[in-house]
């Protein structure tokens, strides 16, 4: 299953390279730049999904009927991939903005909205990773995460509202549902939906597995550390 | 619950009172703050009448988080955390608690840094009504965001570096509701009230989530 969505990734991620960069038209107002069309989006839309499945994990580590460690590493294992993911959707878009809007960065309400978003996540990654008790780390970041999410709607709201108040649109906004995307424009960004949906699962899966992996390393690392100083000190031990 | 909210926040503020944290170092921490500002924009008095809203938003957001790291830097020693947990206090009662306690201290400080920013900035506070209705509301917010994250993040060696991490980018609506409805406010500009149903929705989400999430987290701090 894994093999298998590692193989659909790679190769629909390289099919939709090479349609992205050869055989589709470029754009007749934003000419060649339109082929981050097949990266940006797609790339977003994991990271959205991302932190919604690590919301979900979160609730559902927190309901005690469905209590489990999968929860919390399925958990831990979305939000690391969304954060790369809402990291890499700043930077391609910030890397689309500047030639189009002319800046690296517009107080857009979305914009505003995800970089907040980026930040309340790295800050429950930090927050797992200085936590050592495995329960303790479980239960904290499952309700910081939820906490955390359910900001959202509410930043959202403000920027939105901050956004519509005070900052009249001073950037050319290229809407991207104006120009009707279709024929191989529409094929192509479908694919790339679909390889980047694949690429998210496929990393899941690894990283759920390392996940399992340490803490397996946490469970059976003090008994082999334990076995390893006994090993070294029985034969001085007799020789006293 | 409630009875055990006022033992509590009686608890810490009669602690803030004898031991003056607050008062000797996190206001004039704040005070500071707005005098930098001002170097940063070159004692432009245009321009810091103009951002005066905002900047007085952060100061409070920065005099915020230290209060909150207090809070909870009170029972960090000497197994305190324990002895609460063992209280029999309703969890519910000891976040309310610590959270007006937190509010209490923030509402005094706010009071100076109006002063402050009158002084410093050459604002003039009028429209009192609603500044002082936004402010309480602000208060309220942050309280109850900060004392939920200063208990997530209670008890971890490294919680001075984790909790500003964790609480800023949550607080950020309030800050921009808040500052949106003083900045209006003091250039008499329409449109303040539409900004405090941000206000009223984040203190109500974040009071509800510290009275279900408190227990559960105490237990684990």
């Amino acid at each position: 299953m894994r093999r298998l969505l590692g193989i659909g990734s790679v190769v629909g991620l390289t099919l939709t390279a090479i349609l992205g960069l050869f055989v589709t038209p470029p754009d007749r107002v934003m000419g060649t730049l339109v082929r981050l069309l097949y990266v940006h989006p797609s790339v977003a839309w994991v990271a959205y999904l991302a932190f919604g499945v690590t919301a979900l994990a979160c609730i559902c580590y927190l309901w005690p009927r469905t209590r489990a460690p999968f929860w919390d590493r399925l958990a831990v294992s979305s939000a690391e991939i969304g954060v790369v993911f809402c990291a890499l959707t700043l930077a391609t878009g910030s890397i689309w903005g500047r030639p189009t809007w002319g800046v690296w960065w517009a107080w857009d309400a979305r914009l505003t909205t995800t970089a907040l978003l980026l930040a309340l996540f790295i800050g429950y990654l930090a927050l797992r990773r200085v936590t050592v008790d495995p329960g303790a780390r479980a239960r904290r970041s499952a309700v910081a995460g939820l906490v955390a999410f359910a900001d959202v709607p509410i930043v959202h709201m403000s920027v939105v509202w901050w956004n519509t108040l005070h900052q009249p649109a001073t950037v050319l906004r290229p809407s991207l549902a104006s120009p009707t995307v279709s024929g191989s424009m529409a094929w192509t960004l479908l694919l790339s939906f679909v390889s980047f949906t694949l690429l998210y699962g496929w990393l899941l899966m690894h990283r759920y597995q390392n996940s399992v992996l340490e803490s397996r390393l946490e469970e059976e690392g003090m008994e082999i550390a334990l076995a390893e100083r006994w090993a070294e000190a029985v034969p001085s031990g007799v020789g006293r | 619950m409630f009875r055990d909210a006022v033992l509590v926040a009686g608890k810490d503020l009669k602690v803030e009172y004898r031991s003056r944290v607050g008062a000797q170092q996190v206001l004039p921490f704040a005070l500071v703050v707005l005098v930098i500002f001002a170097f940063t924009l070159d004692a432009n008095h245009d321009l810091l009448q103009t951002a005066a809203a905002g900047l007085y938003w952060v100061a409070v957001l920065f005099a915020g988080v230290l209060t909150v790291q207090r809070s909870f830097a009170l029972e960090a020693a000497d197994g305190l955390r324990d002895g609460l947990r063992l209280s029999g206090l309703d969890p519910a009662g000891i976040f309310l608690g610590k959270a007006a306690a937190v509010a209490g201290q923030l509402a005094v400080l706010e009071l100076f840094l109006a002063g402050g920013i009158a002084v410093l900035y050459s604002a003039s506070l009028h429209g009192i009504v609603l500044l002082v209705l936004s402010a309480v509301l602000a208060t309220v917010g942050l309280a109850a965001a900060g004392t939920v994250y200063g208990i997530v993040a209670a008890g971890l060696g490294v919680r001075e570096t984790l909790l500003p991490l964790l609480l800023l980018p949550v607080v950020a609506p309030v800050l921009l509701a808040a500052s949106k409805v003083w900045e209006i406010t003091l250039q008499s500009g329409p449109g303040a009230w539409g900004w405090m149903r941000i206000l009223v929705i984040f203190a109500v989400v974040y009071l509800a989530a510290g009275v279900l999430a408190f227990g559960p987290l105490l237990e684990e701090s």
